[in-house]
């Protein structure tokens, strides 16, 4: 059984789904015990694909067995990159659906066993993603998690969920075709569609390597995975979608959908293209961190506009997203800045769930959208207040919370390649998280409880009726408000992890140059 | 000729205080266990620093890695105790205790609300200020640093009224945008210059090609970066902190929060540049004026300042700049009257802080003008007041004497005649901006409508001390500071340590 850990992890919520489907229509208090049950199997496979990776080393998994990269065999491959990723993915989505519990007598409590079934194949999707050795594979799972994520959308009840949905849909769609297309690119240059095979013949291989082909193929990859992730300028889709969707799934998709798609262009370059790439390329790599100091920029801006909670939240993962596309790209000799980007991802993973679960609990507890409706929130909930708190510092960057630890690195690759740009950049973007987040600590802290619990006036979407104190919403957040600060104490054997893999594959790569 | 030695000392001394932190909650309806808890974890955490003080005298140092090791280039998280970080971590587990006594007759006394969050945040910021004491390397020191500025926000702000919000604001401002837009980039700057960020050892940057240019620009994202320093122009946020509870502002802004800065300035001078590289560079003589400039301007405004606690803080800012002058002057007997300021100024300010507190208590009043002839009213706090003043003047036999000789010695042997005069033009000036204080205290004539209170209560003459528990810290600090003259070898030892690794003939 153990050694068919990685298929697992992916095949739990499949079943978990199709179970589902079956039976949650029939009764629909079986839909959470099931999926519950698909998560938390997969959660635990996770747990020890992650222990084999630290212990054994990288780990190579050939779907029934069809070990030929030639034939139709797909390759699943764990290592220091992807691992602990699965695990962070494990985590959150077992978080939100703790979180997403229905109660009987709730208003759509009818539509439960769809939301369970999508929730669990975006999991599939994103587990997929994640842990497939193969490029053509990463496309089929990316339209996967994209079809669900389109459902979870709609399902939201206000009318601009369905136009916020249609909206992603479109972009959404133009993303995976620029990815299908540059994947086709690199089949016709290579013949091949595993990752391992095609590294291989691009290294043996220099002028198909150099061919302007393959130079195509990796911007259409990266424009679609840049879709995908909403890298500014392309981020139109993300704020609408997310903060009009229901919380219980804005809780999985805003912490994992867009880290998931910035570790795809790891992946790509790190395991296709080859890193060379980044430092072949000086003036790509430029223009590529530009972008990215752009989309801190614009992340941050918008993010001081914002009066809604939710919708300052997105526009701060634009700014996230710049962090870990640059950090990629900065092309330093000691690989420190995609170390930090690799770390920032499960850092980020983990703060973006503590703040959308907080942010959904203001909304289903105290009907609080807007910032100023949190007035007095230290002293009506100190708990999630304090949970809140927690996730607010660790995205300002405070030691030692993770999201410090994720800058740190950055910030070492950026002086190490020049980058002053880069650095100003982040650091602003602290100084703007610190001002969003103190803005919100201050509102909490100094402003008068008020007077009845009901005082708002109802919007369009949910936080219309504040209902009372749920322990299966507080529990996650609190959860994940501890998972930030222990990832930042406890980070040096997930850094060591990530630079086990990162320094033995620059080995590599500077092997062959 | 050190030895450095393995021990958990550092971590069980650092913990102690957040470990009263679920007591402390457990507790927050008996006031009295609360507080019993409050006191005891200071002294578990006094006898756990005393238990490290004769490892150090010895010479040696104690070294504990926490999280990771150096291997591939990464920071571990490590405590290293030696002569500066016992200099520091004594003087502020010592002081703990009387503020912890004294906040419980200054929080009673005034019925304060949400006081088990001000002994929660209280606790943490002591662990924090050990921590930072204790750091082994550049990374774990700002760990701490940052621990501690968030942990002091919500005691700064404890009023959660108007100008509590400001004096935050101004607080998180200066402290969190300096660390967060300096620190952070010269840290890193300074791993990747030369792949190290550990204090053991030589300097950091000892071995490497810093230009004029790079060696400036470091020291100044430093100097300015520590913020918790207060050096002009960045001191506002220092007064406008003021708006704290007195044992706050006593404790955190007369020792714990201001001390973090200098004394991570003077392990930036001492342990990141080193004195040989400063002085190669020339640029240890910036660092000088802009301390001198902060030492005499400080001095000036506080002698225009009426509300007691606001004079308390200009003053303060100025003997700031004393211990960063000092460090900067990179003279021997200069360094050691830097170090020994950190601890003689703690003593002299925390009381003049409590005594100021104690008045508040006692009489409601703030402004220095309205303190006429109290001094009948209230002898043991305004002589313990009298006490604090001479000894931050500078005074014998008050310990302060004995730093600000070793200082004006140390500019003299640097040759530095004008610097040498801004000490002793700001001794004059902080003479001048105290002594009318006591004065009025003890000499005017009480005003008359003081002299029968608004309860009715007639007795003229009589005493009208604050608490107990308000009167028996602020004597306890002002007889340490006359002690400390008599008895000052601890620190000279450690600040010899400090200097030349091992104690020094006196």
């Amino acid at each position: 059984m153990s050694e068919h850990l990685p298929v697992i992890v992916v095949l739990a919520p499949l079943f978990g789904a199709v179970i589902v489907g079956f039976f949650g229509s029939r009764d629909r208090r079986l839909c959470f015990p099931i999926a519950l049950t698909a998560l938390a199997l997969s959660f635990i496979c996770s747990i020890g694909v992650v222990h084999h990776v630290a212990t054994v080393g990288a780990w190579d998994y050939f779907v029934g067995g069809w070990e030929s990269p030639h034939g139709v065999g797909i390759q699943l491959r764990a290592d220091g990159v992807n691992s602990l990723l699965l695990l962070a993915i494990a985590v959150v989505a077992l978080l939100a659906l703790v979180y997403s519990i229905r109660q009987d007598g709730e208003k759509d409590a009818e539509k439960s066993p769809f939301f369970y079934v999508l929730f669990l194949l975006l999991c599939v999707g994103l587990f997929g993603i994640t842990i497939t050795g193969d490029a053509f594979n990463v496309y089929v799972l990316i339209e996967i998690t994209a079809l669900t994520s389109y459902g979870l959308v709609a399902m939201g009840s206000s009318r601009r969920s369905r136009v916020a949905a249609f909206q992603y849909l479109v972009i959404g769609t133009v993303g995976a075709s620029f990815y299908l297309i540059g994947v086709g690119y690199l089949y016709l240059a290579v013949g091949s569609l595993n990752m391992a095979d095609i590294r291989a013949i691009l290294a043996a291989n220099p002028e198909i390597a150099n061919s302007r082909i393959v130079g195509t193929a990796l911007v259409f990859i990266l424009l679609g995975v840049w879709t995908k992730m909403s890298l500014f300028p392309l981020h139109g889709w993300l704020p609408n979608a997310y903060s009009y969707c229901p919380s219980g799934s804005a809780n999985l998709m805003a912490p994992l959908v867009t880290k998931v798609s910035v570790y795809v262009m790891i992946r790509i370059l790190f395991s296709v293209f080859g890193l060379g790439v980044i430092t072949e390329n000086p003036g790509w790599s430029e223009l590529v961190v530009l972008i990215a100091v752009g989309s801190i920029v614009a992340g941050s801006v918008m993010a001081l506009t914002q009066r809604e909670i939710k919708k300052m939240l997105c526009c701060l993962i634009v700014a996230e997203v710049g962090y870990m596309v640059g950090g990629t790209w900065l092309g330093d000799a000691g690989r420190w800045g995609l170390t930090g980007s690799m770390y920032h991802i499960l850092a980020d993973a983990m703060m973006t769930s503590c703040l959308f679960l907080a942010a959904g609990v203001f909304a289903k507890q105290f009907g609080a959208t807007r910032l100023e409706h949190l007035s007095g929130l230290f002293r009506r909930s100190p708990w999630v207040a304090g949970a809140f708190t927690l996730g607010g510092l660790a995205m300002i960057g405070v030691p030692p919370m993770c999201g410090f630890f994720s800058k740190f690195y950055l910030i070492r690759g950026a002086i190490e390649s020049g980058h002053w740009l880069y650095i100003v950049a982040l650091l602003g973007s602290s100084l703007v998280n610190a001002i969003l987040f103190f803005r919100i600590f201050e509102i909490a802290y100094f402003g008068e409880v008020p007077e009845s619990s009901e005082p708002f006036e109802p919007s369009e979407g949910e936080g219309a009726t504040p209902r009372r104190y749920a322990v299966w919403r507080t529990a996650p957040l609190l959860i994940a408000a501890a998972l930030t600060l222990l990832l930042g104490i406890f980070n040096r054997p997930v850094i060591d992890l990530i630079r086990g893999t990162v320094v033995e594959n620059t080995g590599i790569v500077s092997m062959e140059e | 000729m050190e030895n450095s030695i393995h021990s958990y000392l550092p971590l069980w001394a650092c913990l102690s205080s957040l470990a009263a932190v679920p007591l402390i909650l457990l507790f927050r309806r008996e006031t009295f266990l609360r507080e019993a808890v409050t006191i005891l974890a200071g002294i578990a955490k006094l006898s756990f620093v005393l238990a490290m003080l004769p490892i150090i005298l010895q010479g040696n140092m104690i070294e504990l890695t926490l999280f990771g090791d150096g291997s591939d280039g990464l920071v571990p998280i490590v405590f290293r105790v030696d002569g500066l970080g016992m200099v520091f971590a004594l003087v502020a587990s010592i002081l703990w205790i009387p503020t912890s006594i004294y906040s419980i007759g200054y929080m009673r006394g005034l019925k304060e609300h949400s006081q088990t969050r001000f002994y929660v945040f209280f606790a943490v910021s002591l662990f924090a200020t050990l921590g930072v004491a204790f750091a082994g390397n550049l990374l774990t020191l700002y760990v701490f640093y940052e621990i501690l500025s968030l942990s002091t926000w919500p005691l700064v702000t404890h009023h959660q009224d108007a100008e509590a919000r400001r004096g935050g604001r101004s607080y998180l401002v200066h402290l969190l945008g300096t660390s967060i837009a300096f620190v952070i980039p010269a840290m890193i700057y300074v791993w990747v210059k030369s792949g190290t960020l550990d204090f053991g050892g030589q300097a950091i940057l000892a071995d490497t090609d810093l230009s004029y240019v790079q060696g400036l620009a470091l020291l100044l994202a430093f100097a300015f970066g520590f913020s918790k320093g207060a050096l002009m122009p960045l001191h506002s946020w220092l007064p406008s902190a003021m708006v704290a509870p007195t044992p706050v502002s006593a404790l955190l802004h007369a020792v714990a929060v201001v001390k973090v800065g200098v004394f991570c300035i003077i392990r930036t001078v001492l342990n990141i540049f080193g004195m040989d590289l400063l002085g190669g560079l020339g640029i240890d003589l910036v660092l000088c004026w802009i301390a001198a400039i902060t030492l005499v301007t400080a001095s000036l405004i506080a002698l225009t300042q009426d509300n007691l606690k606001r004079m308390l803080a200009f003053s303060t800012i100025g003997q700031l700049s004393y211990i960063i002058l000092g460090i900067a002057l990179l003279t021997e007997h200069a360094a050691l009257g830097s170090i020994l300021h950190i601890a003689m100024h703690a003593f002299g300010k925390i009381t003049l802080f409590f005594c100021a507190g104690a008045i508040f208590v006692a009489t409601g009043k703030k402004q220095i003008s309205e303190l006429n002839g109290l001094g009948r009213r209230m002898p043991i706090t305004f002589a313990a007041f009298a006490i604090g003043a001479a000894s931050v003047t500078g005074l014998p036999p008050m310990g302060g004497f004995l730093s600000k000789l070793y200082l004006v010695w140390g500019a003299a042997e640097a040759h530095q005649i004008a610097l040498l005069c801004a000490f002793l033009i700001s001794a004059v000036l902080n003479g001048a901006y105290f002594f009318p204080v006591v004065y009025r205290a003890f000499f005017l004539p009480e005003p008359e409508m003081d002299a029968i209170h608004a309860d009715g209560s007639c007795c003229v003459s009589g005493w009208r001390e604050a608490p107990l528990l308000c009167v028996l810290p602020l004597a306890f600090t002002a007889i340490g500071s006359i002690l400390l003259f008599f008895f000052p070898s601890t620190f000279y030892d450690l600040a010899s340590i400090v200097l030349h690794g091992g104690v020094a003939n006196p």
